[in-house]
């Protein structure tokens, strides 16, 4: 072999920087770009919706907070992990997300199907002291969350900018997005049948159990307990299809 | 171009440029501190307003003066000596924050239950700091004294390479009050939002152009051997950032912001990038300080050119694919999977190839481990560097991954490559440079380099065993069932198993931010100038190279 023809890249920064682009291009390319137009990339399922606005708050305090850290959201297709979490976690129940939450260290559980799984009153405690509930627990406490007020003026810009990333909010989910998230916190709101038919499965509710302030563990309960609620496994089968 | 425009007609060119950019970025972070959607953006632009506002007063200042800067002519010495010191001080801080999060996982009192404090928020600060603030300015740093001396020319620029320092600075000042406030994009390894991404995109792009810039204008007919790794670090950092980071803000006022992709191919975009930051950031840039300091340090030549050449070309090409091994047995399609599986047992190879032309470098001086701890330091690190890239594949088979994935195994394993590797690379090269850039005999005390050395090796033993322990030991109690076929173990009693192990590894952590402390004293008193202590035991390549006695 002769080594010397490598003096050609040695000798011009030019050469050597594109032969680099080229070579550190190419893996990239080959892994992600498929994923764009293969359509068996995302399976489609019935019961995926976009989050509620209020789901929506709890993910943003999700994600500002650096739950992702120690709780995956990704239930991996094995024995153990299919019978402590339930099914295993669907590419397209993560469709809606961005950015994806599958996480990468449980240092706590798996909650791609915490929804339903405890009682709002038992989140209410356990984020306000986890101890009190789990002793073993490692987790911080938030006990502000349930003081804060949620800051939700600006909810509807979150969602159009979610929109300009793909996510189906229709015009009539934006415009009323503000009264949607007070509703989904007030059972007796006058717009609820409206707002169910605009988010099939939302629940509703005080999920704090503190009817004067819609708080931040409000939506952060909301989103928790959403999670994996979505797509109904009693019906759903693996071998497809499941559009309806 | 240059014949045409005159020397000092081109000089008044950078200062304008210079003057304009500072002065743009004082009315931004103005805007922003008055009209930030958001309090944090709010600071923010503050912070902008700040810094910007100095930089426009100072330039202003030197151009009025007319006073040229002190370093004319030579190698441009001043913008490393500050990379060096900001390596030390982002190193430590970002040590100590590791530390505090190891004990807030073995005593959760520690996170104080304020949002601030919590272990969510710091652990990205943590991340960020010695990745990005400790690795960062050690690359940057090295890189700048690099390429002049290989290539033997002045780093390009008059400003440049200083807005490089400063801004990388702000980039990092950003980030991590970002962190504190909430402010998180919560991809790993890139939580920065939309903003503080292009302000490093920015600095990264000037950092890309000094580099290639005094390449370009080289004495040397060849391009060395460590200014390739450092050259397709730049790149590809450049290309997984833009890349991984494109994303809607709220507003131009809001530091929110979606990222475009979600679930499956964001999870893929994210990988790719998160496993080349390692692979890039912190393998190839501190491949290109092994094959300079080791050689320099040792007085060898490189052990085999061939090795290099097949070493450097391979590792790119292979890396870039690694990333879906993060994903195994999740929702990304299993042809992505077996792929980046397949390329991550086959990245073994060049790693190991890279290894061993650190090491072998050190043929015929291997009596310098013993009398170095200099040259101890580099090695060691290059040994480290052999071992997690022979983990890394194993737990990358998608069999071993099942039982390591999600565990402290992935910790364990991280960290004896940033601590064994990253870091004691860039001590060995810290402990170089100090004598060589401040013009010293000498480093103040090689008696403390050893303590350094051995007090953070048992710090990394501890830390790596404890992980390997504790990663092992939870991922067979999440999958162990009982005679009747239930699961045995809830998920709480295998966190309470941990606990012991995370007193071992915070302890761990403790002796390395010790050690790191006694670097910083060493540091401080050699660039202080103060008399060596033990200069008749160091090797004459400690001292600074015109202070070095003629060898016979």
């Amino acid at each position: 072999m002769d080594w010397s023809k490598h003096q050609v890249l040695e000798k011009s920064s030019i050469l050597l920087l594109v032969a680099m682009l080229i070579t550190v291009a190419i893996g990239g390319l080959v892994e992600i770009a498929p994923l764009f137009w293969l359509g068996s990339t995302i399976e489609k399922v019935s019961g995926m919706r976009p989050y509620s606005p209020l789901e929506l708050a709890g993910r943003d305090i999700y994600i500002r907070e650096g739950c992702y850290v120690c709780h995956s959201q990704m239930i991996r297709s094995l024995r153990d992990e299919v019978e402590r979490y339930g099914h295993y976690s669907l590419a397209a129940e993560s469709m809606y997300d961005h950015p994806f939450q599958w996480g990468s260290k449980r240092t706590g559980p798996d909650l791609a199907r915490v929804g339903g799984k405890y009682s709002d009153e038992w989140h209410k405690a356990h984020m306000t002291d986890p101890r009190s509930i789990v002793p073993e627990s490692v987790m911080p406490g938030y006990p502000h969350l349930g003081r804060r007020v949620l800051d939700y003026d600006n909810i509807a810009e979150n969602m159009t900018a979610l929109r300009v990333t793909g996510v189906p909010y229709s015009d009539e989910m934006i415009a009323s997005a503000k009264s949607d998230l007070e509703t989904q916190a007030d059972p007796s709101a006058k717009e609820l049948q409206a707002f169910l038919a605009r988010y099939p499965k939302a629940q509703v509710r005080q999920f704090d159990g503190d009817p004067g302030y819609i708080s931040e563990l409000d939506a952060l309960i909301a989103y928790m307990q959403m999670l994996g609620t979505l797509v109904d496994f009693a019906t759903y089968d693996a071998a497809g299809p499941n559009l309806r | 171009m240059a014949a045409m425009l005159e020397r000092e007609e081109w000089k008044a060119f950078s200062d304008f440029l210079a003057l304009a950019a500072a002065g743009l970025f004082t009315l931004i972070g103005l805007i922003l501190a008055l009209a930030g959607a958001d309090p944090a953006m709010q600071f923010h632009g503050c912070v902008l307003l700040g810094a910007a506002g100095l930089s426009f007063l100072y330039i202003l200042t030197k151009v009025v003066e007319r006073r040229e800067p002190k370093e004319q002519a030579g190698y441009a010495d001043g913008v490393i000596r500050a990379g060096v010191i900001a390596t030390v001080f982002w190193g430590v801080a970002g040590f100590l924050v590791g530390d505090l999060i190891a004990w807030q996982l073995a005593y959760p009192a520690l996170n104080l239950d304020l949002p601030w404090t919590s272990f969510g928020r710091l652990r990205p600060l943590h991340t960020s700091a010695v990745i990005f603030a400790f690795g960062g300015n050690m690359l940057i740093a090295s890189s700048f004294y690099v390429v002049q001396r290989t290539s033997r020319a002045r780093l390009a620029g008059k400003w440049s390479p200083w807005f490089v320092f400063w801004g990388y600075q702000l980039f990092i000042v950003l980030a991590a009050t970002g962190y504190i406030l909430g402010v998180t994009q919560s991809k790993e390894y890139a939580e920065p939002e939309w903003y503080v991404d292009l302000w490093l995109t920015a600095v990264w792009v000037v950092y890309f152009l000094v580099f290639v810039a005094t390449l370009a204008k080289r004495q040397e007919p060849h391009i060395y051997v460590a200014n390739w790794f450092y050259l397709s670090f730049i790149v590809t950092v450049a290309m997984l950032h833009i890349v991984n980071n494109l994303a809607v803000p709220l507003s131009l006022l809001s530091s929110k912001s979606y990222v475009i992709y979600s679930g499956v191919q964001d999870a893929m975009t994210q990988w790719w990038y998160g496993h080349n930051a390692v692979g890039f950031f912190l393998t190839a840039g501190f491949l290109g300080m092994m094959y300079y300091f080791v050689p320099k340090r040792a007085e060898r030549p490189i052990y085999s050119y061939r090795l290099s050449v097949v070493h450097f070309w391979s590792l790119i090409f292979l890396y870039i694919w690694a990333g879906p091994h993060h994903l195994h047995y999740t929702a990304l399609p299993q042809w992505a999977q077996t792929l980046g599986m397949t390329f991550s047992i086959m990245l073994w190879m060049p790693s190991w190839g890279g290894m061993i032309n650190g090491l072998m470098t050190l043929s015929g001086a291997w009596d310098k481990l013993r009398t170095d701890p200099v040259i101890r330091f580099l090695i060691v690190a290059v040994a480290f560097y052999g071992m997690s890239t022979f983990e890394g594949p194993l737990m990358s088979i998608r069999s071993v991954n099942s039982l390591s994935h999600y565990t402290d195994w992935t910790i364990g394993h991280v960290h004896s490559g940033a601590l064994g590797w990253v870091a004691f690379i860039s001590f060995g090269t810290i402990y170089c440079l100090v004598p060589w850039l401040w013009h010293r005999r000498a480093l103040y005390s090689q008696r403390l380099v050893e303590w350094h050395f051995w007090i953070a090796t048992l710090g990394i033993l501890l830390y790596i065993t404890s992980m390997w322990v504790s990663g092992i030991l939870q991922g067979l109690m999440w999958r162990a069932y009982d005679s009747l076929g239930f699961l045995e173990y809830s998920f709480v009693e295998t966190v309470e198993a941990m606990h012991p192990f995370y007193i071992i590894r915070a302890f761990g952590g403790l002796l390395f931010v010790l050690g790191s402390l006694i670097m910083v004293y060493n540091v401080w008193r050699t660039i202080r100038g103060d008399e060596p202590v033990d200069a008749a035991e160091q090797p004459p390549i400690a001292a600074a190279p015109e202070l070095r006695p003629a060898t016979a």
